[in-house]
């Protein structure tokens, strides 16, 4: 137990001796949770719309009036007028404006007739998020326009009542689960991928196999100091993150202790599996080329930026493994609902299980010997 | 008994077989060093001894504990230095002696006491609290040795402990080792290429070319052992045909090799051979453009057992010569 401690305290000592690294594997997830948080997920506006009248009709001038009411309000779109359509099809082609709405002559002919009045939307759809917005905001539009003024006292339409069991989670709440999770990520990387082969290339681990410690107690001692450091690092986001994510009550204690409980789990798990990959590695370029490679493995397929439901079968399959996931939905859990350990009992179940199998596999594969 | 036993000790990877069939005794209290060219596979026996590689066939006893069945009850009785540099950079002297300590299970107390009298011994005491990226090779190196001493051992192996010091760093190693063998009644085992230093320190030397042991006695006995006591070396203004067996017959000339216009000449007895060599040059009417008489030192008879003075070889790099790694000290 002494050696273990020995190994622990060695690594902890120079961890608080190079502060670049305690401020790498903390800082950089909280920069990228700030600027993915606030660069996804913001309400688009805006957005250049050409409107091509070629109808100057009462419904069409109706309209135009309905549709500048959202451009001063909603401020979806800015409204910009042609007298031209082949000019307003030029414009969005070379990017000056984002989508050109045509009324077509006959529109306020076929109003009149209730003969399906058509207006088109002429959208540049290589970027699927503002296309979707125009679509989406234009479809609203739609909807009072086409109501009819005298309602029936009697409707038969069937309508959708949405009830929100949460107050409205902005985007960068929604990323602070993997954000955390991807600091104890980089702390296992850097301390159990990179400085570990870094030590073991100059020759460090060297001067300890001379020394009558056990096989278990080095890899004990390694896994435990750097899963002391990915706690660190995960506590620190648990906190600064909640607070710049705007979380309710972050610093409540027994909020932050079932948080601990949580980051634990995952730390053991992912130094674990670093220990794993790492065991039989010599070459210090080795953690380095994998970290982005890994990350990207990792860290997407987690369901922590995009919804699993929404991933194809083959990568379900990454998703179920991935010990990203289960830290992920955890940490969903007690940032965004605040539920209690019961309903992550299974996500910390997988964890353990997980670093237990990874830790198993590493002590079989590691050598006593050069 | 010996300290140390070493039996048809052999370690192949391969085909090749870096140290082959190796056996020697080192007794207690000696200093005992291990010459040999690049590649001779002196790192690789020293790698067996202290466990960290195991032996493809062979043993080795070191106290009489076998160093594949009794691997941990050789680690508690060995002090090792290895090649690399292998202090902990961040932290200070006595912290990196001090996890040493802790991973042998000194007790405190005891820990203390002993990290302050090595850290004395190496004369570090006044550094003792500073990082050791801020010490020289040389400093590194003293606190190596006082780290592979925090649990007494009785025998201390040192792979190249002076190479890429400067000559004051590596005299004041090599005072130090002797001072501290002395004092602690240590047997010592050390590889080196520094011939001067093998001569003046070690007690008994064993020369090892391609994996195998081609001389062992102590310095004085091995350079006795080479034909000739004195080496001259000479060069003529113009050189005869048949002038190098003229060379040959001169009295006490052993051996005679020539490069060119340059002749090495062993001889049994130096002023003797240089008094005749002279006079044979002037009846001959030659001038005799250079010449230098020595004793025979270690180089020669490393070269004269070894058979030449270079060796080129194909490596593998090691790992602690990426580029990629984050600098440090």
């Amino acid at each position: 137990m002494r050696r273990i401690w020995a190994i622990i305290e060695r690594d902890l000592r120079r961890f608080r001796r190079s502060p670049t690294l305690i401020i790498v594997s903390m800082v950089l997830p909280l920069v990228q949770l700030v600027v993915l948080g606030y660069a996804f997920g913001g309400k688009i506006k805006n957005l250049k719309v050409g409107v091509v009248d070629q109808d100057h009709g009462v419904p069409a001038i109706k309209l135009k009036e309905m549709f500048q009411a959202v451009a001063a309000n909603a401020r979806t779109f800015d409204t910009v007028p042609y007298s031209d359509q082949a000019m307003a099809l030029r414009d969005l082609r070379t990017g000056r404006i984002n989508g050109v709405l045509n009324i077509p002559p006959n529109f306020s002919r076929d109003v009149l007739a209730g003969a399906s009045p058509r207006v088109a939307l002429v959208e540049d759809n290589t970027d699927q998020f503002s296309a979707s917005a125009l679509e989406g905001s234009l479809d609203q539009l739609l909807v009072p326009y086409n109501s009819k003024s005298i309602q029936p006292r009697l409707t038969a339409d069937a309508t959708l009542s949405i009830v929100e069991i949460y107050p409205y989670v902005p985007y960068i709440q929604y990323l602070l689960p993997g954000t955390i999770v991807m600091a104890i990520f980089i702390s296992a990387m850097i301390g159990g991928g990179i400085i570990y082969i870094d030590d073991k290339a100059r020759g460090l681990h060297e001067g300890y196999l001379v020394t009558p410690i056990r096989k278990l107690e080095l890899i004990m001692g390694f896994n435990l100091s750097g899963a002391i450091k990915a706690v660190l690092a995960g506590m620190v986001l648990v906190t600064c993150g909640s607070i710049i994510a705007g979380i309710p009550d972050p610093l409540n204690i027994l909020r932050l202790a079932r948080m601990a409980i949580l980051v634990m789990a995952a730390a053991l798990a992912l130094i674990s599996m670093m220990f794993l990959l790492m065991v039989r590695v010599n070459d210090p370029l080795v953690p380095r080329a994998i970290f982005g490679v890994l990350n990207t493995v990792l860290f997407f397929p987690s369901g922590a930026v995009y919804p699993i439901q929404g991933f194809p079968p083959w990568m379900r399959v990454l998703t179920a493994v991935d010990p990203f996931t289960y830290a992920v939905h955890g940490f969903k859990e007690l940032v965004l609902k605040n539920t209690g350990l019961m309903a992550i009992s299974f996500d910390i179940a997988y964890l353990l299980g997980f670093a237990v199998l990874t830790m198993a596999a590493a002590t079989l594969l590691f050598r006593r010997t050069l | 008994m010996f300290d140390l036993e070493v039996e048809n000790l052999t370690k192949c990877f391969g085909d090749f077989c870096a140290v082959d069939h190796l056996a020697f005794n080192v007794e207690h209290g000696e200093i005992f060093g291990l010459l040999g060219p690049n590649g001779a596979g002196k790192s690789t026996l020293i790698r067996m001894l202290t466990t960290l590689v195991p032996p493809t066939s062979g043993t080795a006893r070191i106290f009489g504990f076998d160093i594949v069945r009794d691997a941990n009850s050789v680690r508690q009785s060995i002090g090792v230095i290895p090649q690399a540099m292998t202090s902990d950079l961040d932290l200070s002297a006595e912290e990196n002696m001090s996890i040493f300590a802790k991973l042998y299970s000194i007790p405190r107390d005891k820990r203390r006491r002993t990290i302050r009298e090595l850290l004395k011994a190496v004369d570090l005491d006044q550094w003792a609290d500073k990082p050791v990226k801020m010490f020289s090779g040389g400093m590194r190196r003293r606190l190596e040795i006082a780290r592979g001493l925090v649990h007494e051992p009785k025998i201390f192996f040192l792979d190249e402990p002076t190479t890429g010091l400067d000559p004051v760093s590596r005299v004041a190693v090599w005072d130090m080792l002797a001072r501290l063998k002395s004092q602690r009644d240590l047997t010592i085992l050390v590889t080196t290429h520094y011939m001067d230093e093998a001569d003046k320190l070690c007690d008994r030397v064993a020369i090892v070319d391609h994996g195998k042991l081609v001389a062992l006695d102590s310095p004085l006995k091995l350079k006795a052992s080479i034909p000739g006591k004195n080496i001259l070396e000479v060069s003529f203004s113009e050189v005869p045909s048949g002038w190098e067996d003229v060379l040959k017959r001169l009295p006490e000339v052993a051996d005679v090799k020539s490069d060119d216009h340059v002749f090495r000449i062993s001889s049994n007895n130096g002023p003797r051979t240089t008094t005749e060599l002279l006079e044979a040059a002037r009846t001959a009417g030659i001038a005799v453009t250079s010449l230098s008489v020595q004793s025979t030192t270690l180089d020669d008879v490393f070269v004269h057992y070894t058979g030449h003075q270079l060796r080129d070889a194909l490596q593998a790099p090691p790992a602690s010569s990426s580029p990629f790694m984050i600098p440090r000290g």
